[in-house]
């Protein structure tokens, strides 16, 4: 990472838990727990707070659903981090019935349901083009997307242009696979309290 | 208000309004993406626009400027939050938008 304190800056007791997710996981502990570790109180304990309730809080699209979402906008904004860490998690969430990696790579023939197909191409936009209009929406809604489905999915928009940013100016390290699928599986466990 | 945007209200106030090594006009400039001196103007632009065009040199070039670390930290995130919250609110104007065109509708059927 760019920032040193964002890598050995953080709380004796942090080193410590850090020390013991390594000895569990037996993998490295990811560049966004450090972040979020680093200083709670200004960004990682109000940020956990947000992402949580857009991911994990009440919804009509599933958890697969939205962290499909995150890794279109982490693609959309070239974010390789985020992109192997939620389509890690989205793999695992949707189970082996879906190609998490090809439907990413090509939104038109991957077998997903209308509304969320049309859901993704908005935040594609809002999130290459920075801009959205009522136009943008109503495509969303005519394909069946109710608009609190486009309020909640606006809401996982949030926070990975956030994250995404910050992985990319941080310079987050992107470890191999066995490192992002045991993120997975405790994002799928416990959330991101 | 749902709970996400009374979340997302909290962590605007929490990185702009409380204690930070960094000035509260830094943050709000960082947040806004307006009125910073270069070299950070320019990687705050750069967070913003297209965060993947970050390099070192745009760091160390911060550091150098006179910035701590902690003070970096500080005006990264607030700038990765300020260009979050805009498009956000950008769509949910687009959304509110597009509900009150079908009340319309529904309401004044041809």
């Amino acid at each position: 990472m760019r920032l040193r304190i964002l890598n050995s800056g953080h709380t004796f007791g942090t080193k410590l838990l850090f020390a013991l997710i390594r000895a569990v996981s037996r993998q490295p502990v990811l560049d966004v727990i450090k972040l979020v570790k680093y200083r709670a109180d200004f960004y990682g304990a109000p940020m956990s707070r947000v992402t949580q309730e857009a991911m994990r809080g009440p919804s009509t699209w599933s958890v697969a659903d939205r962290e499909l979402m995150a890794a279109f906008v982490a693609k959309t904004n070239q974010c390789e981090f985020c992109i192997k860490a939620h389509s890690a998690v989205a793999q695992r969430a949707y189970g082996s019935g879906k190609n998490v990696s090809a439907f990413l790579s090509d939104l038109e023939t991957g077998a997903v349901a209308e509304p969320l197909r049309a859901t993704l191409l908005m935040l594609g936009k809002l999130t290459r083009e920075h801009t959205l209009d009522v136009e943008d929406i109503q495509p969303v809604l005519a394909a069946g997307a109710s608009p609190q489905q486009v309020e909640d999915a606006l809401a996982v928009c949030f926070s990975f242009n956030v994250v995404g940013r910050l992985a990319d100016a941080f310079g987050f390290f992107v470890p191999g696979r066995e490192a992002f699928d045991a993120g997975a599986k405790y994002l799928l466990a416990r959330g991101y309290r | 208000m749902s709970d996400v945007r009374q979340g997302q209200t909290m962590l605007v106030r929490r990185i702009l309004e409380g204690d930070g090594k960094a000035s509260p006009s830094e943050r709000r400039a960082a947040f806004n993406n307006s009125g910073l001196a270069e070299p950070v103007g320019t990687l705050v632009d750069r967070v913003a626009k297209h965060a993947y065009k970050v390099t070192d040199e745009d760091i160390a070039a911060a550091r150098e400027s006179g910035l701590s670390e902690d003070q970096i930290f500080e005006i990264v995130v607030c700038a990765a939050i300020g260009q979050a919250a805009r498009l956000y609110d950008t769509a949910f104007a687009a959304l509110e938008a597009a509900r009150g065109r079908s009340e319309h509708a529904a309401t004044n059927p041809q």
